[in-house]
Order: C-alpha cells, then sequence, then structure tokens
C-alpha cells in the first residue's frame, strides 16, 4: 500500500518534469515564428560561428550563438522542432493504430490469427531497423510524408508484440470468460473488456514510440535523406555541427541535448503515465 | 417439468487423445442443487466449462449431448447456443479477483449485460442490479455500484458476482469452487449466501467443490468424480450415512475431522486408487473413440 503510494508519488514528479519539458518543446515548436528570435534561414557572413551567450564574443539576440552559415542555432531549433513534433506524432499514431489493432486480435483471437501476425512480426523485426528506413525513404522518396510513412513502416511491430501480450495475458482472465458466457460476441468483447485494459500500455508505448521517431527522423535527417527542403530539422543540424565540432562546439551540442532532452522526456512521460492508470488487479 | 440439466455419457479428449472427461452423464432437477465433488483435475470445471460453452479451445467434446432444459446444445447453432446460455445460465466462479474487469465501475459492468444483451431498459436494470445487492446484503449500493473493483475486499466482490449470477434469474448457475478463493471466516457467509439465493429464486445450481463439508451443507445431490469418471452418485444424505463406492469411502475417511484436531491428516488409501486405476483402465480399452 505504502509502496505503492510511494512509486505513484515519483511518477507524478517524472509526469510533471517530462511533460513540463515536452509542453516548452511543443509551445515552441508551434508558436516559432513569434517566440524565435531571428529567421532562422537567414545567412549573415558577418555573423559566423558566434558563441553562446556567456561566452565573450557573442551578440545579444543569438542566446545559443550561430553556425558557420551565421544562422541563428536558437530559431533553427525552434523551427527544427516542428518537424520534429509533426513526425513523432503522425508517425507513432500511425504506427500505434495498425500495431496495436494487429496485437490486440493476435492476443485474443489467438490460433491462426496469431501464428499468422506473429510470424510477419518476426519476419518484420529481423531486418535492421535503421537500414530499413534508410531504404524506404530512398524507395518512397524525400519529403516529410514519406517519412513518417517509413517510420510507421518499420514501427509498428513494436506495438503489435506488446498490446498481443497484453491481450493475451487479459483475455485469460475470468472476467473474459463471464462475458463470454453472458453472451457478449468476441468483437464486443475484445473491444469492450480487453482494450480498456491494454489502455495504458499502448499509451505509454506511444509516447516511447513519439521519441523513437524522433530520433530516427534526426538519423534520416543526418543522412540527408529527410525532409529535402531547406526547413531545419534536428538531425540536418547535427549533420552540419559535426563539420564544425572543433570551431564551434555548440552547433552540435545544442541539438544533441535539445533530441535528448525531448526522447528521454518522452519515454518518461510514458511510463509515468502508465504507472498512473494501469488498472488495478488486488 | 423439463430436467433442467442433462448431461448423457459426455466425454472429452485432449489433442494427444487422452480422455479427461469419460462418459460424464448427471442431471440436475429444476431448483435442485447438485453437487460434484472430487480431487483437483478430477474434471469438476471442465464438466462445468462445458456446460457453459467455454471449454479451452484444446479441449474436444467427441461423445455425448447435454441439454439444457430440454435442448440439445450440440444441436444447436454456435449462436443460438450463445444465447441459449446467456440467458439461462450464470457462472459463480471460484477466483473475484479476477472475474471483474479491473478498468469498469460495478454497476455499467452489471447492468450492460441486462441492456445490451437481454434487451432490458436501463432504469429496470438498474434497479434489479439494487435490488440484488440488497439481497447480497450490500448495506450502501450506491458506493459499491461506483466502485472499481480493487476498491472492493475479495468477500465483497464475491457478493457482487452472486448478485450479477442472479440478476437475470439463470435457471441454471455453475458454482465453481465458489468459496475456494476466500478467507475462512468469509466462506461460510458466502456458502450461506448462496443458500439463501437459491432457494429464494429457485434456481438450480451445479456446485463445483472439493470439501465435502460444504457437499454436506448445499447440496441435496452428490455426484463423486474421479479421473473424469463419475464413480458414485446419490443423495446427499444417503452418501453421508452409506457412501457405496471404496472411492468416496476412502475420500470421507480422509476428511479432517474437527473433534480430533490432533489426529495425522490421512490421505486416500492407496489400494483404492490402484484399484480406481484399474477400473479406468479397463474402461478405456473397451471404449472406442467415435470417428476413430
Amino acid at each position: 500500500m505504502d509502496e505503492g503510494r510511494v512509486s505513484r508519488h515519483r511518477a507524478g514528479a517524472k509526469l510533471w518534469l517530462a511533460g513540463g519539458w515536452l509542453l516548452l518543446a511543443l509551445l515552441a515548436a508551434i508558436l516559432a515564428p513569434l517566440v524565435a528570435p531571428q529567421d532562422p534561414l537567414a545567412q549573415d557572413l558577418m555573423l559566423e560561428r558566434l558563441p553562446p551567450f556567456w561566452i565573450d564574443g557573442a551578440e545579444p539576440g543569438y542566446w545559443l550563438g550561430t553556425d558557420s552559415l551565421g544562422r541563428d542555432l536558437l530559431s533553427r531549433l525552434i523551427f527544427g522542432g516542428r518537424i520534429a513534433f509533426i513526425v513523432a506524432f503522425a508517425a507513432a499514431s500511425t504506427a500505434c493504430l495498425v500495431g496495436s489493432a494487429l496485437g490486440l486480435v493476435a492476443g485474443y483471437f489467438g490460433g491462426w490469427a496469431d501464428r499468422v501476425i506473429s510470424r510477419i512480426v518476426d519476419v518484420w523485426m529481423a531486418f535492421p531497423p535503421v537500414l530499413f528506413a534508410i531504404l524506404l525513404v530512398a524507395v518512397l522518396g524525400t519529403g516529410l510524408s514519406s517519412v513518417v510513412l517509413a517510420i510507421a513502416i518499420i514501427d509498428w511491430t513494436r506495438f503489435c508484440r506488446v498490446i498481443r501480450a497484453e491481450a493475451m495475458g487479459q483475455s485469460r482472465m475470468d472476467y473474459v470468460e463471464n462475458a463470454r458466457i453472458a453472451g457478449y460476441g468476441r468483437v464486443g468483447i475484445m473491444l469492450r473488456e480487453v482494450l480498456p485494459n491494454v489502455v495504458p500500455s499502448i499509451v505509454a508505448l506511444l509516447s516511447l514510440e513519439m521519441g523513437i521517431a524522433i530520433i530516427v527522423e534526426a538519423i534520416l535527417s543526418f543522412v540527408n535523406l529527410s525532409i529535402s527542403t531547406d526547413d531545419p530539422t534536428w538531425g540536418g543540424i547535427i549533420a552540419e555541427g559535426r563539420l564544425s565540432i572543433h570551431q564551434a562546439w555548440w552547433v552540435l551540442v545544442f541539438p544533441l541535448v535539445t533530441l535528448i532532452l525531448t526522447v528521454l522526456s518522452f519515454s518518461q512521460f510514458g511510463e509515468a503515465l502508465k504507472t498512473r492508470f494501469d488498472p488495478v488487479l488486488w | 417439468m423439463n430436467t433442467c440439466l442433462d448431461i448423457a455419457k459426455l466425454s472429452a479428449v485432449l489433442p494427444n487423445g487422452q480422455r479427461v472427461l469419460r462418459s460424464v452423464s448427471l442431471t440436475v432437477q429444476p431448483g435442485e442443487v447438485r453437487a460434484l465433488v472430487g480431487e483437483s483435475g478430477a474434471g469438476k470445471t471442465m464438466i462445468g466449462k462445458a456446460v457453459l460453452g467455454v471449454l479451452p479451445s484444446s479441449v474436444r467434446i467427441v461423445e455425448g449431448d447435454m441439454r439444457l432444459e430440454g435442448e440439445d446444445l450440440g444441436k444447436l447453432d454456435p449462436k443460438a447456443r450463445r444465447t441459449l446460455i446467456g440467458a439461462r445460465t450464470a457462472l459463480i466462479p471460484q477466483d473475484p479477483l479476477t472475474a471483474l474487469n479491473p478498468s469498469r465501475r460495478i454497476g455499467p459492468q452489471m447492468t450492460d449485460r441486462l441492456v445490451r444483451i437481454l434487451g432490458w431498459s436501463g432504469e429496470k436494470a438498474d434497479k434489479r442490479v439494487r435490488q440484488l445487492l440488497d439481497e447480497v446484503q450490500i448495506r450502501d449500493p450506491e458506493r459499491v455500484l461506483r466502485c472499481y473493483p480493487h476498491e472492493l475486499s475479495g468477500g465483497m466482490r464475491q457478493r457482487v458476482l452472486i448478485a450479477g449470477a442472479f440478476v437475470a434469474e439463470p435457471r441454471l448457475i455453475v458454482a465453481d469452487e465458489p468459496t475456494t478463493a476466500l478467507d475462512v471466516t468469509v466462506q461460510k457467509q458466502i456458502l450461506r449466501l448462496i443458500a439463501q439465493l437459491q432457494r429464494e429464486h429457485g434456481t438450480a445450481i451445479l456446485f463445483v467443490t472439493h470439501d465435502l463439508g460444504v457437499v454436506a451443507k448445499i447440496s441435496q445431490k452428490v455426484s463423486v468424480l474421479y479421473a473424469g469418471k463419475v464413480v458414485e452418485e446419490a443423495d446427499t444424505a444417503a452418501l453421508f450415512s452409506a457412501p457405496q463406492h471404496p472411492y468416496t469411502r476412502a475420500l470421507m475417511a480422509a476428511t479432517p475431522r474437527y473433534t480430533d484436531p490432533f489426529a495425522s491428516l490421512k490421505p486416500v488409501d492407496e489400494a483404492v486408487l490402484a484399484g480406481l486405476a484399474a477400473e479406468i483402465a479397463s474402461a478405456d480399452k473397451a471404449w472406442r473413440r467415435p470417428h476413430g
């Protein structure tokens, strides 16, 4: 009892910290044109490689410094957040929808449905994910929608596996058998009895997957296979920063920190939500 | 009047061909409590599940038939069977902790079935559920209806489940060791409650248990099961005063007596078990599985 309260309390702190960062980043991304101090695309060779504000030589208005083309790093990070969040939400929800639906069916119905779905998942997961993503984008062409699609195509299996196992566990519970005896149809039982009990896991995974989607998008940007326009992306900034690491470390470090904080927040947020809302059996 | 439940020569096998039910025949008359007693693994629960149509997919019925109020369950198509079973039977499960959906409140969970499956109006269902909660002596139904299952104790949950079993006035209730998972002090109350509701509603019960003490208290008829085979069947009074089968006698001898708490527990006599094994082996030899 007390143990439960302590872990819920900790989950509360985690929830607020991670949620706070995500909210901040999300708001900044949505309001980018209003909050970004500079135009993220404006180049000024007089202002190249300005250091962040606490180092000598910094210019006011360029808080995190500039890159080798004189573009403001903070503004680029804020605008890069737009793409990161769009990819995170779109790719993760698509993967979640497909993976959870298939996982629920496999876990609840079992039998040949389970065998077919599980085999597909096994084969799917044998592909190295990043190479698979690069291959997919190469085939689908670059651009936002192909990146989203590629991530969803790769990562639905994560949802499928976990939700299958959860649904299977729930389906063995007596309450499912009771519903069966009472005369509920199978699909009805799956949706009304089993689904609500796996929703906390779906939410946790969804949050985790958003972080993963951001990483994959960054990797694709890093190898220049993501959004082919000039729009700044976190991965793209990291790739540029790598080139000038010895002259301007901040161009590499700030996007990395942003990326790490965001991905970490997504996974912690998901976990905290799950602890908070998991159905209690006894 | 139709026999409430009539099982005739029911045999079921596992995928490896092993028989788990061996030509089981038993009847439950309307309003009667039939105890099904045996050790764990004897197939008691299996019979209950077969009646309710929720046998595990690995177990296959290969012969015999079951009639629920005269309707041959094997001859109905699956949908009609589900409807019939849903309307005329209910289960009081063994483990109250997993038998309620943890993510739904008690109220909706109980009324949902009445409204959705049996087509009652919401108001009527609500009233009926309250009435039943009152009958199982839940003092503050308002609070309980709003609770999630984890907010109730095991005994309370079992009361809710008993109310849920009687709520639609089924003709037959399968009670699968309904007191086994409970505290000893609560067991007695729950048992008394089931007996009381059974009398008031006139519901027939197939009462699965391993506890002869419970059998004596609650049932009029007993079937003794061993290895999926009914070895003896009798009126409860007759069975206790003059058990016929050696296994029944051995089982009774193995029951702990409260008059002598220091006597050591006796296992069932091995010679009896050896005799039973031989009996079952020869029966299996004679039995030809239908359709090869």
